[in-house]
């Protein structure tokens, strides 16, 4: 008798899984991949000014379009099509074998991480050539960047698959995420100049990781000199640090006990 | 050792009893049928089997194992079960012999995929996308799901709905290939014919209790049932209900001098039985 896989190896298992369906869904792989890139051509264009010495808007927009893409790709992404797959009854089917639980999460996890770098790359490529993107310099900023994505990515999962428990079907479940992540998106920073913002709205977003996220991206994407302008006059990065592990926890709390396979 | 014991299981859904104290043993390497219209208590009965669904009260094992457990215990016996389910659908974006070879990597001891692929009869379709497959290919790619893990026992819950004859016909050859392996089957089905040409034993649900439990040929009375004779005597077509058959149509022989005009000898079919069982506890 041989043993059963490991939840580790089905996880990866399901991750190619996943990406291999992705792939397949050519509308929702250039929506996912290039979504990013569009909205700073989007908005680099009309916003040509600079907010800083030597700080372009497009500069700023790159480090919020990083932030908020990984929000959609995880959070958003999971909290939908998650409930879609329960009312297909594909759900139930796994929970009938023995794939653990954590395999699947492993899976997902493994989706929008490896979307993720795809979308970063884009982004980074359509930045340098036509908005004068300035890429981050030193050891120091490309090892914050890359905790920022890999614990946000594993956040924005672990979150999305705790939401999929509140939409009552697949096809409710947009009307429910979408508002809930444009909110956040206005509320933290992304679309406008975070300190601009009424300080309620600041407020607001300080609870959850998008505007941690931000500001994060903002420590690794503009110079430090801007670190100044700030709300905290710093970029806190190890407060950032707290806040996304403290939210990764919640998300996989949730996720464990409450996970629901079937729709009754 | 049974592959199912059952006593006193018990399960509401607020004021609705669906399980109303049902006891059932199943014996390894069994075929056995569940039988009971929509809302009987089927669906329910069998979801606790499965693990998917809690119960109020009563005592469950299945291969020994309760499947109100969780974690490495309940992962090690859902390692030895298949479950098809009644309704599945994907996304759809996975060829068939991905689906299988990835589904095939969850157990220990898989069955070949293309063994399964070909059990289920879908050889020619081993490459297509799921949702270009047809309604019946799908269901028999749920069935290939189920049994690529090579599982001791087998839940099926209506696995024929949507097959054309051809399919169902050979399904059931898939079915008897699996007894021959040992393999223990419990069968929901609205198929009387199906519940009759595969299971060694039906039981028949209502209201949340088991009203009988028999050979299909044996169900409610039916061996010793009354056999109905009918012929052509001149014009008129006439009957007669007996419990001796032979006698009635020697002495008809006697009578015509020979060949009985139209005759026919049938016995109720298990589809008159049960819907006489099921009608009896609506009064």
């Amino acid at each position: 008798m041989n043993k059963i896989p490991s939840a580790i190896s089905l996880g990866i298992r399901r991750g190619g899984l996943e990406i291999r369906q992705f792939a397949r869904q050519r509308e929702s792989v250039v929506f996912t991949l290039f979504f990013p890139v569009i909205l700073l051509a989007i908005f680099g264009s009309v916003f040509k000014d600079t907010i800083a010495p030597g700080v372009t808007f497009s500069q700023y927009f790159t480090a919020g379009m990083i932030a908020s893409g990984l929000v959609n790709t995880g959070f958003q992404a999971l909290a939908i099509t998650i409930p879609l797959e329960r009312d297909f009854g594909a759900l139930k089917r796994l929970r009938g074998t023995p794939m653990p639980v954590s395999s699947y999460f492993i899976g997902k996890a493994i989706l929008v991480t490896v979307s993720m770098v795809i979308q970063i790359f884009m982004l980074f490529v359509g930045g340098l050539l036509f908005f004068g993107l300035e890429m981050p310099t030193g050891a120091d900023k490309w090892i914050t960047f890359a905790w920022l994505v890999l614990l946000g990515s594993a956040c924005s999962t672990a979150l999305g698959i705790a939401f999929s428990i509140i939409p009552k079907s697949g096809r409710g479940a947009s009307a429910v995420v979408s508002p809930i992540v444009i909110i956040l998106q206005f509320f933290s920073g992304v679309f406008f100049i975070f300190t601009q913002l009424p300080p309620w709205m600041q407020q607001i977003a300080a609870i959850f990781p998008l505007k941690w996220l931000t500001q994060g991206m903002r420590s690794v994407f503009l110079p430090d000199s801007f670190a100044t302008q700030e709300i905290a006059k710093s970029w806190e990065n190890e407060k950032t640090f707290v806040v996304l592990l403290v939210w990764l926890i919640i998300g996989i709390f949730f996720s464990v006990r409450k996970f629901k396979w079937d729709r009754d | 050792m049974n592959a199912i014991e059952v006593t006193g299981l018990r399960k509401s859904y607020g004021s609705v009893h669906a399980v109303r104290g049902i006891d059932l043993s199943i014996s390894a390497g069994e075929i056995f049928a569940l039988l009971g219209p929509n809302g009987a208590g089927k669906t329910t009965t069998v979801e606790i089997l499965e693990g998917f669904r809690s119960r109020d009260s009563g005592e469950v094992s299945v291969l020994g194992f309760d499947p109100r457990n969780e974690g490495n215990a309940a992962r090690e016996w859902r390692n030895r079960i298949g479950i098809v389910l009644q309704s599945t659908s994907d996304s759809g974006d996975l060829t068939v012999v991905e689906t299988i070879d990835h589904f095939s990597g969850y157990y220990s001891n898989p069955r070949e995929v293309d063994e399964v692929i070909h059990a289920v009869g879908l050889d020619e379709k081993a490459g297509s996308l799921i949702r270009k497959l047809s309604g019946g290919q799908r269901r028999r790619l749920d069935v290939a799901l189920g049994i690529v893990g090579n599982p001791e026992l087998l839940f099926l819950d209506e696995p024929t709905t949507g097959f054309d004859p051809e399919a169902r016909r050979a399904f059931w050859t898939l079915i008897e290939n699996l007894r021959g392996s040992g393999t223990t089957i419990v069968l929901t089905t609205h198929y009387l014919d199906e519940a009759e040409a595969l299971a060694d034993r039906v039981a028949v649900i209502n209201n949340g209790q088991i009203i009988e439990i028999s050979t299909p040929s044996e169900l409610g009375g039916r061996s010793t049932a009354q056999a109905l004779v009918t012929w052509r005597d001149g014009s008129e077509v006439k009957s007669e209900a007996t419990d001796n058959p032979t006698a009635l149509v020697n002495k008809m022989t006697a009578i015509f001098n020979g060949e009985i005009p139209e005759l026919t000898v049938t016995r109720p079919s298990l589809e008159d039985i049960y819907l006489r069982m099921i009608g009896k506890t609506h009064e």
